[in-house]
Formats: C-alpha cells, sequence, structure tokens
C-alpha cells in the first residue's frame, strides 16, 4: 500500500490546447475570415465585440486514412436479436449502398456531418477581423488593452509617501496600539491607586510589621513605575503609520459620439457600403476603448440629408445626385442641439465614392474649416473607388494640409487600406 | 474468496469510510487505500499508482491529445479540442469519468465534477483495473515501454518543436499529416520492437543521420551497370524482396529525398503508433477487465462494510448506464459496446470456473470448474481481442446479448442471416465476432511491394481485399500523403488471386494512360 500518489493538478495550466486550438485556426483562416465577414456583414457595428460560430466542411478537415469502402462481401455481429433464425433474408433497402455500419450518421443536432462546427472567442474574431484590416500589432493590441487608466482609492497600506498619509487612520491606529499596550498596565495601576486609597483610610495596624506606611511606600513606587512605563508607550509609532493606497484602473475617459456620414446615392453599391461598414467599425472599436459611453449617430445622404438607424443606413439604396454638405449641415446641427463639445467628445467618419456637385464642393470645405473641425477631436474621410479623384478630395486634400491633427483622408479599394485613415489617431493616443 | 459477488445485503456491522458525497483529498487518499487492499486480495499486479484531480477543461485538454500527459503540437488536437468542447457545452455529451495512461507510474485522471462514489469507481477501474491489464498483458508488455513512455512524449515534443523553429510550421505540418494519414501502418505486427526510450533515441540520433545518408547513396547508386538491365532476372527481382507491412518504417529508412528531420518525424509518430497499437487490439478485453474489476472491488467493500447502501445505488447506476448495450435496432445503437462485452465475458468466466454447467464443461474441459481468478488472469495475459473472443465466449454470452450475424453480399438484393444465437450457430458466430476484432479484417491489408529502383523510382503498394471489400473514398487522398513523403509517383494495386482489380495512382493518370 502507499504506493499511490495523489496530486491535485487542478491549478495547472488549464490551456494545454491552446496551441493545438491555434494550429487549428491558423489552418482554416481562410474560413475563418470568411465566417468573420459575413459576421460583420450582418451584425451591427457597435456588436463586433463577440465571439462567432464558424461552419468549416468537413472534408476539408477530415484525416484521411486507409479504410474499407462499401462493397463485397461483409459480415457483421450485431447483438438484440429478436426473431430472426439463420437462414432470413431481409430486402436490402432500395437505392442500393446501405449495409455496413458507421458511415452517413446524421449527428444529434441536425447540422450534418458534413459540416465541422466551432466557435472563435470574441478575441480571435477581432483578430480575425483586424487581419483584414491589415491593422499593424501596436494598433491591435490597443484596441483590444484599455489603455487609459485613472488612479482609484483600494485601501490603506504600511507603506507609502508623506502626501498619502492618513492622519486619521494613522491616530486611530497609534490610539489603538496605546490602549493594547498599555491596558493591563493602567489597570493595574488603577487597581494599586484604589488600594493605596483603601490603605489610607483604613486605621493603622498595630502589627508593625504590617505598617502602613511601608506599605504605601511600596505601592507608590510600584505605581510610579509602571506609570513611568505607560509613559514610555510612544504616541506614535511607525507601525501605525496609514497610507491610503491607489491602484491603475483602466479609465475611458468620458463620452463620445461617433458621426457616420455616408453617400447612399446610386453610384455605392453593396460592397462599398461593407467597405464603409468596416471603415466605420474600426472607429467605432477605437472609441469603445477610450471612451464609457458611446453614441452612434447615422446620416445618410443623397441630395439631401437624413439621420437613421443603422438597418436603414446600410441597406438601403437610393438614387440620385450627390450634395455632400447637405449632411455637413446636418451633423453640425446635431452637434449644436445634442452634443455640446463641452461634454462630449466628437469623431465623424465619412465614406463616400467621391461624387459630389461640383459647385457643392467648396461649400464642404468651408464648413469643415468653419464650423465643424474646430468642434470635432478627428474627421476621418474614405474614398471608395478606385478611379480618380474628383473635385470633393482636392477640397479635402487642402483641408487637411490645414488641420494635419484632425483630419485624414484615404482613398481605397479595399479594406485592408483603411487603417492608415487611422494611424495618426493611434499614433496620438500612443504618445 | 468465497463471497463478493451477488451477496449485497449480508447484514453486518458497516463503519462505512464516509457517507456524504462530498470528495476531499484525504478521503480519496483513504479510499485508494482500502480498493488497495482488495485489489491485493484478488492479487491483481499493478505498477504504481498516480491519481490527479484534474478539472473539465483539464479533462478536454486530456481528451484531444488522445489522452497523451504530453504531446508535440498540431492542428489535429485543435479540431479535436473544438468539438469536444463544443459538445461539453452544449450538454450533448458528458466528459468521461477517467483517463488513464499506460505508464509507470500509471497515471489516472479523475474529474473534480465526480461525486465520492464516481472518484472511488473511477479508481478501481482505472488505477487497478486498467493498470492491472497494462502491466499484465502480453501486448502491452512487448509493444510498449510503461517507464519510458512519457519521457518519450517529452522528447518527442521538444524534437518537433525544434524542427518548427528551424524549417517553419507549415513545413513540419504538412509532414505530420502525411504520418497520421500512415499511422497506422507504422507497426511490425510479427516483429518484436525495440522498447522506446527518450535517452536512446537522443544518442542514436545523430549515429542514423550518418548510416542513412550511406545507406540510401547505396539504395539509389543509379548508374546501371552495362548490360544489367538487359537480364530478365535482375530487371524482375522486386525491392523489397519481401512485402513490407510497415509503410512508414520502410518511407523512414528508403524514401531518397527526405530530409534527417523528416524522417525523425516518421520516426517519432511511427513509435506513437507502435505506442497505440496494442489498445487497439485490447479495447474489449482492457475494458471489459476493468469494469469486471470495477464491479467487483466495489462489491468487495461493500461486504467488507466500507461503503453504505448509498454508495452502492449510485456506483450502481452508473455501472449500468456503463455496460448498457443496446439492440441493433435501436436509435442509439452504435456496434456492439465493448464495456457489454467485455465484461459479460470476464463476469461469465468467472461463473463457468464456480459454478460449471454441462454446456459449459461440454465447451470448456480446460478450466470449467476451475480456480476462476487463475483463469481469468491467464486470459486477461495471454489474449487479445480476436483470440479472447475465440477462446472464451462462451454460448451463454451470446444467448444473454442475443448475439446475430448478417451477410451483406453486393452481388445478392437480401441481407442474409448466417448465424444465431442457438446450437448450430454458436462456434460460426464466435469465429464472425471473433474474425470482427482483427486488425488485419477491419483495416485493409496494403502492403509496400516495390520500388522502381532503376527506373522512374516509383513506390507501388499492394493492396489484397478480403472478399472482395473495395478501398474506401480517402484511399486518393491517403495516396497523395504517401507522395508527399516519396517524394516520386505512387501507386497502389487492389490485387486478388494475382489479378489487379484496381489501381489508383498519384499524381493521378490521364484516363488514357490508365486503359
Amino acid at each position: 500500500m502507499g504506493m499511490t500518489h495523489v496530486v491535485d493538478r487542478r491549478l495547472n495550466g488549464k490551456n494545454k490546447s491552446a496551441v493545438n486550438r491555434e494550429r487549428f485556426l491558423r489552418r482554416y483562416r481562410h474560413h475563418i475570415k470568411k465566417a468573420v465577414a459575413d459576421a460583420v456583414h450582418r451584425r451591427s457595428i457597435t456588436d463586433i465585440e463577440r465571439g462567432e460560430n464558424v461552419s468549416i466542411p468537413s472534408r476539408d478537415t477530415d484525416e484521411p486514412i486507409f479504410h474499407h469502402g462499401q462493397g463485397g462481401k461483409r459480415e457483421m455481429v450485431h447483438p438484440g436479436n429478436k426473431e430472426f433464425v439463420t437462414g432470413d433474408t431481409v430486402p436490402k433497402p432500395p437505392g442500393g449502398g446501405g449495409g455496413g455500419q458507421g458511415q452517413g450518421q446524421a449527428s444529434p443536432d441536425g447540422e450534418g456531418m458534413d459540416e465541422f462546427a466551432f466557435q472563435i472567442t470574441q478575441e480571435e474574431f477581432l483578430d480575425f477581423l483586424f487581419d483584414d484590416l491589415e491593422l499593424p500589432n501596436l494598433a491591435r493590441k490597443k484596441l483590444k488593452d484599455t489603455e487609459a487608466f485613472k488612479y482609484v482609492r483600494s485601501g490603506f497600506s504600511t507603506q507609502g509617501i508623506p502626501a498619502k498619509l492618513d492622519v486619521v487612520r494613522s491616530l486611530r491606529g497609534a490610539h489603538a496600539r496605546r490602549l493594547g499596550l498599555g491596558g493591563a498596565r493602567r489597570k493595574k495601576i488603577r487597581r494599586m491607586e484604589e488600594e493605596l486609597a483603601a490603605l489610607r483610610s483604613a486605621p493603622e495596624d498595630l502589627d508593625p510589621a504590617f505598617s502602613h506606611e511601608d506599605q504605601i511606600k511600596a505601592l507608590e513606587d510600584e505605581i510610579a513605575d509602571l506609570k513611568a512605563n505607560v509613559r514610555r508607550i510612544p504616541f506614535i509609532d511607525e507601525i501605525d503609520l496609514r497610507y491610503r493606497q491607489h491602484i491603475k484602473k483602466p479609465q475611458p475617459a468620458t463620452s463620445a459620439v461617433m458621426f457616420c456620414l455616408m453617400d447612399v446615392s446610386g453610384s455605392m453599391t453593396q460592397m462599398h457600403k461593407d467597405i464603409a461598414k468596416r471603415f466605420f467599425i474600426l472607429l467605432y472599436l477605437f472609441l469603445k476603448k477610450n471612451y464609457k459611453k458611446i453614441e452612434v449617430v447615422f446620416i445618410r445622404h443623397h441630395t439631401s440629408a437624413k439621420e437613421v438607424d443603422e438597418e436603414e443606413f446600410f441597406y438601403s439604396r437610393e438614387t440620385g445626385g450627390t450634395i455632400v454638405s447637405s449632411a455637413l449641415k446636418l451633423m453640425h446641427k446635431i452637434i449644436e442641439s445634442r452634443y455640446s463639445p463641452a461634454e462630449w467628445n466628437i469623431y465623424a467618419a465619412q465614406a463616400s465614392d467621391g461624387d459630389n456637385w461640383n459647385d457643392d464642393s467648396p461649400i464642404c470645405s468651408k464648413l469643415l474649416a468653419d464650423s465643424i473641425l474646430p468642434l470635432v477631436q478627428y474627421y476621418a474621410y474614405v474614398e471608395i473607388t478606385p478611379q480618380d479623384h474628383q473635385m470633393l478630395w482636392y477640397e479635402y486634400e487642402k483641408i487637411q494640409e490645414r488641420f494635419p491633427q484632425s483630419f485624414a483622408l484615404q482613398q481605397i479599394a479595399d479594406p485592408g487600406e483603411i487603417y492608415p485613415v487611422f494611424r495618426q489617431l493611434f499614433e496620438r493616443k500612443a504618445a | 474468496m468465497t463471497d463478493t459477488i451477488d451477496r449485497p445485503n449480508e447484514p453486518k456491522t458497516r463503519e462505512p469510510i464516509s457517507t456524504s458525497s462530498e470528495w476531499t483529498f484525504p478521503l480519496i487518499e483513504k479510499y485508494d487505500e482500502e480498493i488497495a487492499k482488495c485489489a491485493a486480495e484478488f492479487g491483481l499486479d499493478t505498477y504504481p499508482n498516480q491519481v490527479e484531480v484534474i478539472s473539465a477543461e483539464q479533462m478536454m485538454d486530456a481528451y484531444s491529445s488522445v489522452g497523451m500527459p504530453v504531446g508535440y503540437h498540431h492542428w489535429s488536437f485543435g479540431k479535436q479540442f473544438l468539438s469536444t468542447s463544443k459538445g461539453y457545452q452544449r450538454g450533448q455529451m458528458g466528459l468521461a469519468y477517467e483517463i488513464v495512461i499506460n505508464s509507470d507510474p500509471c497515471i489516472a485522471y479523475l474529474m473534480e465534477e465526480n461525486t465520492l462514489p464516481m472518484q472511488a469507481l473511477v479508481i478501481a477501474h482505472a488505477s487497478y483495473g486498467h493498470n492491472s491489464f497494462f502491466k499484465g498483458n502480453y501486448l502491452f508488455r512487448t509493444w510498449t515501454d510503461a517507464s519510458a513512455i512519457i519521457d518519450y512524449l517529452v522528447f518527442a515534443r521538444n524534437y518537433v518543436a525544434e524542427c518548427e523553429e528551424r524549417y517553419g510550421l507549415d513545413a513540419v505540418e504538412e509532414i505530420l499529416d502525411s504520418c497520421h494519414a500512415l499511422m497506422n501502418y507504422g507497426v511490425d505486427r510479427y516483429k518484436r520492437p525495440a522498447p522506446i526510450s527518450a535517452a536512446e533515441e537522443l544518442r542514436r540520433q545523430k549515429e542514423r543521420e550518418e548510416y542513412q545518408q550511406r545507406r540510401l547513396n547505396d539504395l539509389w547508386r543509379t548508374i546501371p551497370k552495362l548490360g544489367e538491365d538487359d537480364d530478365p532476372v535482375s530487371r524482375k527481382k522486386r525491392y523489397p524482396e519481401e512485402p513490407q507491412e510497415n509503410i512508414l518504417y520502410f518511407i523512414e529508412k528508403n524514401a531518397p529525398l527526405l530530409e534527417t528531420w523528416q524522417r525523425e518525424i516518421i520516426r517519432i509518430v511511427r513509435k506513437l503508433g507502435q505506442y497505440f497499437y496494442p489498445q487497439r487490439q485490447t479495447q474489449v478485453m482492457n475494458e471489459g477487465w476493468a469494469t469486471f474489476w470495477h464491479y467487483t472491488l466495489l462489491h468487495r467493500m461493500y461486504d467488507k462494510g466500507l461503503v453504505n447502501d448509498g454508495f452502492m445505488m449510485e456506483f450502481l447506476q452508473s455501472h449500468t448506464a456503463v455496460v448498457y448495450q443496446p439492440p441493433f435496432d435501436s436509435p442509439w445503437y452504435s456496434g456492439i459496446n465493448p464495456y457489454t462485452l467485455g465484461f459479460s465475458m470476464f463476469t461469465d468466466l468467472r461463473r463457468i470456473c464456480e459454478n460449471p454447467t454441462d454446456e459449459d464443461r461440454e465447451w470448456f474441459p480446460d478450466f470449467a470448474g476451475s480456480d476462476w481468478l487463475e483463469t481469468l488472469h491467464f486470459a486477461m495475459k495471454n489474449f487479445k481481442d480476436e483470440s479472447f473472443i475465440q477462446q472464451f465466449l462462451s454460448p451463454k454470452v451470446m444467448r444473454d446479448l442475443k448475439l446475430f450475424a448478417i451477410q451483406n453480399d453486393d452481388e445478392e438484393d437480401v441481407y442474409r442471416i448466417t448465424a444465431i444465437h442457438d446450437d448450430p450457430g454458436y462456434r460460426s458466430l464466435r469465429e464472425k465476432l471473433a474474425r470482427q476484432y482483427n486488425l488485419s479484417y477491419r483495416e485493409p491489408n496494403i502492403q509496400v511491394w516495390n520500388v522502381d529502383v532503376r527506373g522512374d523510382r516509383s513506390l507501388t503498394l499492394r493492396h489484397i481485399p478480403v472478399d472482395r471489400v473495395p478501398l474506401g473514398d480517402d484511399t486518393n487522398e491517403v495516396l497523395r500523403h504517401v507522395h508527399r513523403l516519396w517524394g516520386f509517383d505512387v501507386h497502389l494495386e487492389s490485387v486478388e488471386n494475382g489479378v489487379v482489380m484496381e489501381e489508383c495512382h498519384c499524381p493521378e493518370r490521364e484516363p488514357d494512360d490508365a486503359d
């Protein structure tokens, strides 16, 4: 006996499979990327941070081995015979095949065996999304961690700098210590003082061996000793000192509002809008890490602008021309009525295919420079088109020269080109 | 040893070890101590035990590395993990109560969620049942070295990791994928292999490197002597002269283009295949043996008054679930439950020894009425599933399980019942069931047939079908893996009675070529 060794392994790492899981995701990244892209299309931009179900055709994940196929002559032994006797025959089901066991069972959840389904976590989801956007690592990290901190109180410690000394608590501690150390002696002093008083008031004993005088003297000496002793207990000692302790707590600043402006005129296809959506998502994720509360305002425009909900924003189509300034004007109006720059950090992201009514572009430029940019933290513009620039772009370029800190623009043809728009933003926050 | 089974309610003063179903470490130790005493009474010889308590997540980790406590990294283990955790989270499947590893000391995992009776059941089942099987059964004794496996696994993991570092994840993954496809063909069935040892591996790695290159150069010396190719006899001579069933070994030693590290990885997969080889052939016996012993040991505990009725109720409930055999026409049916078959056989073996009937004396004259412990140990030590069934499956077990054989011949339009659990059927039924557990019946018989040493260096594998059963639809996929390892054309021919019935090629041939 005693050969058995019982070990508690529960505290050992539980993520032994993490690497293997990561290897699996790596191998099937194309499938997963597609699932993530579909999810991005499906989900709201404020609902990007959760995992996702992914299905991969089983034939892609199968590990082939040599095995028997259908056909030939097979014999199998089975349990639970009820009425068969040797020599019985059972007609084969029509359609042939059939027979051997194993192959072709339905899975219990009805997903069918031809799909290998699994879940990726929120973190993995974001990683694939960022891959899609070709986000550099530093930026990824910033989006995944919270970088702003606030110091919050977190109890007391016995060490610290004088500025953090908590006087009341330290004195309270000192008092308690004095009581603790001196209490017994004080009690004794009190008792002896009573005894002393009793002796003094009592009549003199006849026996000189019990002379009051000696006893009083002895008591008085002892009391003096004890009192000196008590006095020696320091009023405040190093161990009484208490310092307020603070820890860093992630601190998304306050509130932010994000304006999504998008051209929905006839020339914007669904593909354009999907790219735009990624652009908005990225801005949203960025803001989410930095602000406690975020509101999103969707403004769509063709020749006139309208505030809409997300569904309508991304999925309804209009025809006709484009007047960008209509959206800028509406945004300005909304800021004035609902989002005072004193309370809100204002961000704006505009997506368009570059079309604008020519006479309108200088108006946009003026609106931006005079009324909008002074109010906002950052304004990002993406032009989703592989074609040549039009008037609006050149006007915006001038704006960027004047406001390099708060204005960015980029022409993109696929999602990987969105990120540079944000580079400045990340760099600024990193500084 | 006269009592134990089937005498549950004997009045006796009971002093159960515990009455709550909450486990604690001291309680687990106490139970283990008592179970060990019972096991010793029955003469179970085991490796020392190591019992590790783990969480459900850790159990899933253990699952996905096919029960290896350390393993190299590969996406297929990640896939296993994903499907396990999905099933578990949705409540579609419970996790196994235990995983046990054939190592010295024998490692058994207990899940922290288990109740105390379950922990006791697992200890009896794994740490004494499986453990004594690992130590006693001839296949395990021959093919695995329990004391070396953990070191070897560590060695393998480090080696693979080093290769990944040096040659890149993709290159290593490709080789591993290809090796896994052939893992079941990495064993010499009849030759006793050298035991695996990490230290030895390291020492010999260098030697092999040099030797192998020399040997390869000899084999592939391609400048033929003048006139030799015209000699019909030398042309006909095959290499290898005898067909080789250990395909991975053949490739490791002979593939012309592989680099040394690739050969080492083939070797690692081959050694793991060898480690799992006995398990693939003793499932019925191993599970049956462990189940028989958890049943017997815990009843013995009950007889000694060490556990109470509540404990037994819970234990019997899970025992019953484990040995449940759905009939062939049930929606839950997925083949013969090895726990049921094995447990029934060992239980019946004991009955045949203790209370033989006339039928038993006729069927098993050698051991009907003999000492049951000796007979059970003899059976455990010297057989594998196929021969165990052939030798010990009794008419009573066939009747109890209502076994019957059904034949599916693609040349007939009916299924035929060829034997049932009756007098004329017993022997043939037993033979058929035994054959079903024969590895070479379960898996296609494929061997290395020839290498065109002087020609295009192509490798030809030969498949010998049994009863015209063809190869499955993965075959071309697997051949691609063989091709990746071999580096030159690969052919596979199915040959019945000397006639090539079917051929596969990688790279695939144009239809014109094939004709």
